[in-house]
């Protein structure tokens, strides 16, 4: 019979018309991302980092900036280099993590969030200062360990500089003194 | 007496003339019919091409993400599988069930917002079918957030496999989705393709015959709703696709009708390949080798690959260095859009918008 499959059609309609609803409404509720989210809020341990600059020679983009400085003396009588300018330019960002995936000392990690919006363009460049700042909320992309230690980067605890290693860097600090049973902190 | 008639040139965009992208179409009307069709491309160039020389064979891979931005994960593992060959890299099973199963859940977003655009382009009921398919393309990008933690850009794939292996909450959810996934395309499938009003809308309109289509370099669903059955898995299966067992949906006509309803087909069809491949996996390593640095000896390589779209390939041609010589993309949108003119000539202005739909183009892959 004609318009029997427009009819079919209009049966699929009301069958939704009375499903529970897909959508969320954001801002008042929001879905919930998988913690592997590779989002915006970049973590950086800057007692982890050796100022090596794999990241930013691997940035597809060349929009991490590092200065480092070596700090005199020798590395093995504890002298390295001191990182002085770390900075992100977030506003070309496109957050596809393989400056993470670079990271030989796990430094850096991709963060949790999605909206870091601002006014102006020069307001994106994350430095070194707002890095140190944050929270460490890390995202488990590429950090295998973070998610055997089911880290949640969604209102779980800050992960701490110690527990965010490799098992083959957790005991190679950075700072002799720093080494469990060091002088340091 | 007679009224004086010209031919009046109208131009339809350069906004989203059937929301594939800036595309503009310049059209001549004779009345309401088409006598001259001509496509207007390259709103969207951002040099691609050019910019992969200056890149390392990894970090192409992001640049791959946002050619055909509907189904980055095929265009990921086009470009991975080419430079595989070029490196003569082996890659684990389990990375290539992975990247399988990846590119065939991308398959069926792809062929889901494609025939959901459809009835958008028909004019009509647009939005329901066209939210329904987006319901169920949300819950496969939630499924692509687990495995790489982004929903379009992926960068799932590297050179040697993939990045990771998926998460253990992963392969649950895959098991919800492709259990409901069957309902969802009945569901479509009623509702679009049994309507008499869209098939008296779409039967035999513009259609595409196979001798043409074959001559004019078509490939993927538009090709074969042409009934050409030529499909790169079948035909030079790259990775596990000679492990797993699917037909190639064909068309009869080769008219708007049977392009979508091609696709619709090939939903079920990926789903069948997800499921096989979720038997066979085996665990294991995903990735061949930890290194994001390549340098290839000289040479060059092509791998095609079965793009949602049609045949994608990357033409690399390596110097020794880090980074290639030439990246030539062969972009399938583009390709498919060379019928154009035959397409539209002698056909109305309502059918225009629903013959270029069936295309099924991305702009972001025609114009690189
Ligand atoms: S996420 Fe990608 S684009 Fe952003 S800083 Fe890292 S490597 Fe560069
Ligand atoms: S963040 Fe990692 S890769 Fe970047 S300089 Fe520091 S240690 Fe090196």
């Amino acid at each position: 019979m004609y318009g029997l499959g427009v009819l079919k059609g209009f049966g699929v309609t009301l069958k939704n018309f009375v499903r529970k609803p897909f959508t969320v409404q954001y801002p008042e509720e929001r879905s919930v991302q998988h913690p592997r989210f590779r989002g915006q809020e970049f973590v950086w341990y800057e007692d982890r980092c050796t100022g090596c600059a794999s990241c930013a020679k691997y940035c597809p983009l060349g929009i991490i900036r590092i200065v480092t400085d070596p700090d005199g003396g020798h590395e093995q009588e504890g002298g390295d280099y001191k990182v002085e300018v770390f900075d992100i330019d977030q506003g070309r960002c496109m957050y596809c993590g393989l400056c993470v995936e670079a990271c030989p000392y796990d430094a850096l990690h991709m963060g949790s969030t999605f909206e870091g919006a601002t006014t102006r363009r020069e307001d994106l460049v994350i430095t070194m200062e707002v890095l140190n700042e944050r929270p460490k909320h890390p995202s488990t992309w590429f950090r295998p360990q973070l998610e055997q230690q089911a880290v949640d980067p969604f209102g779980g605890a800050p992960v701490d500089s110690g527990d965010a290693g490799r098992e083959a860097y957790r005991w190679h600090p950075k700072r002799s003194e720093d080494a469990p049973g060091g002088a340091g902190k | 007496m007679t009224l004086r008639t010209e031919p009046v040139v109208v131009s339809i965009g350069p906004h989203h003339p059937s929301t594939h992208g800036v595309f503009r179409m310049r059209l001549t009307f004779d009345g309401e019919n088409i006598i001259d069709a001509e496509p207007v491309i390259g709103y969207l160039h951002r040099g691609t091409e050019k910019l992969a020389e200056e890149r390392q064979y990894t970090q192409v891979i992001t640049l791959t993400d946002r050619l055909d931005y509907v189904s980055s994960m095929t265009s990921n593992q086009a470009f991975v599988l080419s430079c595989e060959k070029l490196i003569g890299l082996e890659v684990p099973d389990r990375g290539m069930y992975l990247r399988v199963i990846a590119s065939e859940l991308q398959r069926i977003v792809s062929h889901l917002i494609g025939v959901g655009f459809f009835l958008q382009e028909l004019g009509g009921f647009g939005g329901t079918a066209l939210m329904y398919a987006f319901r169920e393309r949300e819950r496969i990008l939630d499924l692509f957030e687990m495995l790489c933690g982004a929903r379009i850009t992926v960068s799932y794939s590297r050179i040697g496999g993939v990045f990771a292996d998926a998460p253990a909450d992963f392969w649950p959810a895959l098991r919800r989705v492709l259990d409901d996934m069957p309902g969802y395309t009945d569901e479509l499938e009623a509702l679009v393709f049994e309507s008499e009003i869209v098939q008296s809308r779409t039967k035999g309109v513009s259609p595409i015959d196979p001798v043409l289509a074959v001559n004019a370099s078509l490939t993927g669903p538009v090709l074969r709703a042409s009934g050409v059955a030529w499909d790169w898995r079948k035909a030079a299966p790259y990775d596990v696709y000679d492990r797993v067992d699917f037909d190639v949906p064909v068309g009869a006509n080769g008219d708007n009708y049977d392009r979508f309803w091609v696709r619709i087909q090939e939903v079920r069809q990926s789903l069948r390949i997800v499921e096989q491949c979720i038997e066979q996996i085996e665990p294991g390593p995903v990735r061949a080798t930890d290194a994001m640095l390549f340098r290839p000896p000289p040479g060059d390589s092509y791998v095609p690959t079965e793009s949602p779209k049609g045949e994608l390939g990357f033409y690399l041609v390596s110097d020794g260095s880090i980074a290639p010589y030439r990246c030539h993309v062969r972009a399938p949108s583009f390709i498919n859009l060379s019928l154009f003119k035959e397409m539209l000539v002698g056909w109305k202005l309502a059918d225009a918008i629903v013959s270029l739909g069936s295309l099924d183009f991305n702009m972001g892959e025609v114009d690189r």
